[in-house]
């Protein structure tokens, strides 16, 4: 489906710029993380919270201005706070928003072995659908960043959906639509790495921060959420962003070369039970008639 | 704001300090961030900690808090050490020029000529302008000479330049490091790069300084802005797009509060009061109307002097037909101010039984202002209070705060009335914001249950205080009785109806001679030009004159037209004084009238058409040509921007001064014996201590608010109690060592007034700093605690203020409370 179907382009009753008017979403889609220009207000984990209708929760202090430790599963959009010194002395304060990256080649899809519970759409949106999961959490594993999470109770696991709802709409995802600062940009695959490449080319020029780069990992096929950190070479320092993540070697193998393997295996296991059918008949119940027979 | 949010987008360079606009901003911060990312802007952040906004700076440098005037006068050292100041500018905008008279003297000694060692006021005749010819003056009150004496090549030793250089000669680069903590190096890093903007005088770029309540919440808060002045007028940043000196108000209204007089000395449009010395109106006017007072060469605007047509508007805005030539427009109606009615003396007089009742209409005062005991104190021995809020807010509930027992509850006889207001999007209005701008909003939804509207709070309390005064006459009923009330529905005025009488009507025909126009008796005017002292104009508030025209309400325009590309925005709103986006706007151009930045053209003098033309409202006479040599700062009888503040402008000195906080860790480095800001009075209850370093009180405490909170309101919010679900204490890891205090843990912070426990959040964004060669540590606490809300109420948290911990102790201007910078001890739990 072409997200750009039902794209807004213009609004009765409405006072200026009409939402998203202008962003192509014609092709692949992506969200670009400015990390320099983020101020860490919350205000996206807000807009997630609200949009996904979850509720809120009782938090603990835990010396940091971070709303908690880790995403949860009603939670999947928090803002890492580091505190950081550069090897050149610089002190920072970094912030960045951590979610699902929607990768290219999605760990967490090629990790899951329940039909349909993840799927990929041309845009490249990575969702998860709740009623096909069977709670295997497979893709917990799948994941090099680190972000489905599993709700216990439901036995599913969830994560940031890019706001797929909101795009199929044509309108951005809602984390990008309450940003005040404009460090989260939403369009084409294209234009978001445009932008991005265009702003670390400012950062090297004209600031300091002359590691400054796009974070898009070619270990997972190129991400469809990405970073413009100051100093790319070290992203561990960003909340502990994987620096060359990479889909688990054993989800590689198992989900890979080994796939033929398992199903072989599977087909031997229905062949083998034809075979024994044949051989010794039906199963018998033990007790019944036999004891009647006592 | 001189300039405006947008306008911040047109910058190069941001002098960010005494706000953390990323953190109470964060809408207005986008602007910063175009800033950056359209122009390579770059940005210094001067603050006590390494804050949100410190967070995407180009530079950070660590103060003391309170230390702002040493670091700002270090910077006007810089800039005319290096020569990077606007000399053109400076000679022709300012009053750099003028002579100073011969007995002003320097603060050498931290004192500046005239001061009473009895009263601790300041004599002020000396700090006056010369004469051109030695006439004696005359009787009365020192005034400002109708023709300044001048030099315009600043050489005089007595011309305000060469008595700024001097006075800020003693702000070395040593002298900062040892006051603000700053190494000498950082502080030249971050002077360089500010003066970067003017190197070698050359005006096309332009820097903006941006402040909040981290500069007015000090003993010297008006001085400090003063300085940020100075420095921008030395360096031609005021009236040019992406420059000025830009005050980020806290809340969404403030600036509207302030323009209708939210302030005991100003009544609507900062005219200011009356006072018992003002035998009538004329009297009254004669006092507060300045005169020009400018080099007889130049020309002045002198704005001011139409104060005679905004105040009679304003009387027959109050008193319609009642306010008459022949009874002074109703002046004795007026209440005359006769002392400080400011916030910390209304409630010292309510500690000491001298005020008997207090409303609180949105605002949580046991919590906002400074000495939460004291003020709890003192509304035990009130007779009444009223709070009119959307939750139960401390305030309505002081009588069970923290340490009140269940007996003494009983005794507290003071009756409170609870309102139940509106919220803000419960309302429609305008909200005027940090720009001037007035834009109205329409209500979202309206109140729930039995909430009412402000308005009909307010004028229900009005028409029964008026029926009460009807049936039973009263002392002076008059001022009550004739107060105007011409709204469609009395007992609950729409705010159409009030917003159309703050702008103003014509009563009578009046007539424009330049334009040859009339506007009828009941027409919306126009402008304030069209204000008249004859009785024939009622205008509620003449700054806003201009903004409920015939034309409609133009705060209610939508139109997002830009075709300056400077983000004027001119059909969006309407932005005061006429709809002017960026004040003082003809210092955007050279004397000759020309742009000094071609890339940014404001406005210019079109010679052809003989009138100022541009992309904003001119502010300045339209027709003045430049050869009149009319000064741009038209608001000053002397139309220029004053780098020497004359005569009774301000009560602590014509230059600022660093003076130490009124709790200070350290003694004056500039003059050890005045350490303080000598008209600072120390109040003086039993509630008021005052702590020093030899008590053990060592450790400089600040406070300020969170992005997740907006002030008491929001821990009812579960959404941002979730975000930040507790107070806590901000210290430094080094502190935390030595006091053997992990992150977590719980700390006790205590002051010569109280104490305040919470868990400590150790952080390496404040560093222990060397002030006067002593190690110094610095805390901050944010302010947003209490004892109710969702997690006091569930005794999640401990019940206490942050603001137990601070000082009545008040800026000598503005009266703000000294709630930065104060002196605490450190302990664990």
């Amino acid at each position: 489906m072409s997200n750009g179907v039902l794209q807004i382009k213009a609004m009765s009753g409405h006072a200026g710029t009409v939402p998203g008017a202008n962003t192509s979403r014609d092709y692949e889609v992506a969200k670009l993380i400015d990390v320099t220009t983020c101020i860490g207000c919350k205000a996206c984990e807000v807009a997630c919270l609200e949009w996904n209708g979850y509720p809120f929760r009782e938090t603990q202090f835990d010396n940091t201005y971070q709303t908690m430790p880790d995403l949860a599963w009603n939670y999947y959009n928090l803002i890492r706070f580091d505190e950081h010194t550069t090897p050149e002395g610089t002190f920072q304060w970094l912030m960045r928003k951590d979610g699902c990256l929607h990768c290219a080649e999605p760990g967490c899809m090629m990790a899951c072995p329940a039909d349909g519970a993840i799927v990929q759409y041309a845009n490249g949106i990575v969702d998860f659908n709740q009623e096909n999961c069977i709670g295997c959490q497979y893709c917990v594993t799948g994941c090099p960043f680190n972000i489905p999470k599993f709700n216990a109770e439901t036995k599913k696991v969830h994560k940031c959906t890019l706001c797929s709802d909101r795009v199929g709409a044509g309108l951005e995802p809602a984390c990008v639509k309450a940003c005040p600062t404009g460090c989260l940009h939403f369009g084409s695959k294209e234009d978001m790495l445009d932008l991005a490449e265009k702003r670390v080319d400012q950062l090297k020029e004209h600031t300091a921060h002359k590691n400054a780069g796009v974070y898009n990992p070619a270990g997972v096929g190129g991400t469809h959420v990405m970073y413009v950190l100051h100093d790319a070479t070290n992203p561990e320092a960003y909340g502990g962003l994987p620096k060359d993540p990479k889909i688990p070697l054993l989800v590689r193998i198992w989900k890979g070369p080994l796939k033929w393997l398992g199903n072989f295996a599977m087909a031997g296991g229905v062949v083998a039970a034809f075979a024994h059918f044949m051989k010794f008949g039906p199963k018998k119940e033990h007790g019944g008639e036999e004891h009647a027979d006592d | 704001m001189t300039n405006g949010w947008i306008d911040i987008g047109n910058t190069d360079l941001m002098l960010i300090m005494g706000g953390n606009p990323a953190e109470n901003h964060p809408c207005g911060f986008k602007w910063a961030m175009e800033a950056k990312r359209n122009r390579n802007a770059k940005i210094i952040v001067v603050d006590p900690r390494y804050t949100r906004t410190a967070a995407t700076s180009d530079l950070f440098l660590q103060i003391r808090a309170g230390a702002d005037i040493a670091f700002l006068g270090g910077l006007i050292h810089h800039a005319i050490e290096t020569g990077a100041i606007a000399t053109e500018y400076v000679v022709n905008y300012t009053n750099a020029s003028f002579l100073i008279d011969e007995r002003f003297n320097l603060p050498e000694d931290g004192l500046y000529s005239g001061f009473d060692e009895a009263s601790k006021t300041y004599d002020r005749s000396t700090w006056n302008y010369q004469a051109s010819s030695k006439a004696p003056a005359g009787p009365g009150p020192a005034a400002l000479p109708p023709n300044v004496a001048f030099d315009p090549t600043l050489e005089d030793p007595r011309c305000v330049f060469q008595l700024l250089k001097k006075h800020y000669s003693r702000y070395t680069p040593q002298l900062v490091e040892s006051i603000t903590g700053i190494p000498k190096a950082d502080f030249l890093k971050a002077a360089e790069l500010f003066c970067s903007v003017r190197k070698n005088g050359d005006m096309k770029k332009v820097a903006t300084i941006v402040y909040a309540v981290g500069w007015t919440h000090h003993t010297f808060g008006t001085q400090i802005i003063r300085a940020a002045a100075i420095l921008q007028l030395l360096s031609g940043n005021v009236g040019r797009a992406g420059g000025g000196v830009n005050a980020l108000r806290g809340h969404s209204n403030i600036q509207g509060a302030t323009d209708v007089a939210g302030i005991f000395d100003n009544l609507p449009g900062y005219l200011k009061v009356p006072n018992p010395t003002d035998k009538d109106f004329d009297a009254w006017m004669t006092r507060i109307t300045p005169k020009s007072s400018k080099p007889g060469e130049w020309d002045s605007w002198n704005y001011w002097s139409n104060t005679p047509r905004f105040a009679v508007s304003l009387m027959k805005s109050f008193y319609g037909d009642a306010a008459t030539k022949e009874n002074g427009w109703g002046f004795d109606y007026l209440p005359k101010v006769d002392r400080n009615y400011s916030w910390t003396s209304i409630w010292d007089e309510m500690y000491k039984g001298k005020v008997k009742g207090v409303v609180a209409f949105g605002m949580n005062a046991v919590a906002i202002g400074p000495n939460s005991h004291k003020t709890i104190d003192a509304l035990k021995k009130a007779d009444w209070l009223a709070v009119c809020e959307i939750y139960p807010d401390e305030t309505s509930e002081f009588w069970k705060s923290p340490g009140i027992t269940t007996e003494e509850m009983k005794s507290i006889q003071t009756e409170v009335y609870r309102l139940p207001g509106a919220g803000f999007a419960e309302k429609d209005g305008t909200f005027v914001n940090s720009a001037r701008w007035l834009q109205w909003k329409w209500a979202a939804v309206p109140p729930p249950g039995l909430a009412k509207l402000d308005q009909e709070i307010l004028a229900r309390i009005f028409l029964r205080i008026r029926e009460l005064y009807k049936a039973e006459g009263g002392t002076f009923p008059d001022p009550i009785l004739n107060a105007t009330w011409n709204y469609t529905t009395p007992h609950n005025p729409s705010l159409a109806e009030v917003a159309k009488e703050l702008n103003g009507r014509a009563l009578a025909d009046v007539e424009d001679k330049a334009t040859n126009t009339t506007m009828k008796p009941g027409q919306q005017l126009p402008g304030f030009s069209w204000l008249r002292d004859d009785g024939s104009t009622a205008c509620g508030n003449w700054i806003w004159c201009g903004s409920w025209t015939e034309a409609g309400a133009l705060s209610q325009r939508r139109g997002t037209e830009d075709p300056s590309g400077l983000g004027a925005f001119p059909n969006w709103g309407w932005s005061w004084p006429m709809n002017r986006r960026v004040l003082y706007n003809r210092a955007s151009c050279d004397p000759s009238g020309k742009p000094w930045d071609p890339d940014r053209k404001q406005i210019w003098w079109n010679e052809a058409a003989k009138k100022w033309v541009g992309n904003d409202v001119p502010d300045f006479k339209a027709d003045s040509a430049p050869q009149d040599h009319m000064g741009p700062f038209i608001m000053n009888p002397d139309g220029v921007g004053r780098l020497f503040a004359p005569l009774t402008a301000f009560a602590d000195g014509p230059f600022p001064e660093f003076y130490e906080p009124m709790e200070s860790p350290v003694t004056n480095a500039l003059h050890p014996l005045r350490s303080q800001n000598p008209v600072v009075k120390k109040f003086t209850t039993a509630m008021d201590k005052y702590g020093t370093p030899a008590e053990g009180y060592t450790v400089v405490c600040t406070t300020y608010r969170l992005t997740e909170h907006y002030h008491y309101w929001t821990k009812n919010n579960p959404m941002s109690v979730q975000l930040v679900p507790e107070p806590f204490v901000e210290i430094p890891a080094e502190l935390a060592d030595e006091l053997k205090i992990r992150g977590g843990e719980m700390i006790k912070v205590s002051s010569a007034r109280s104490s305040f426990t919470a868990k400590a959040m150790v952080t390496r964004r404040i560093k222990p700093m060397l002030i006067g060669g002593k190690k110094t540590y610095q805390i901050g606490i944010p302010i947003h605690g209490g004892f109710r809300g969702i997690q006091e109420d569930a005794g999640r948290i401990i019940k206490q203020l942050t603001n137990n911990l601070s000082p009545t102790a008040v800026d000598p201007n503005a009266f703000t409370p000294e709630f930065k910078g104060f002196l605490v001890k450190v302990e664990r739990v």
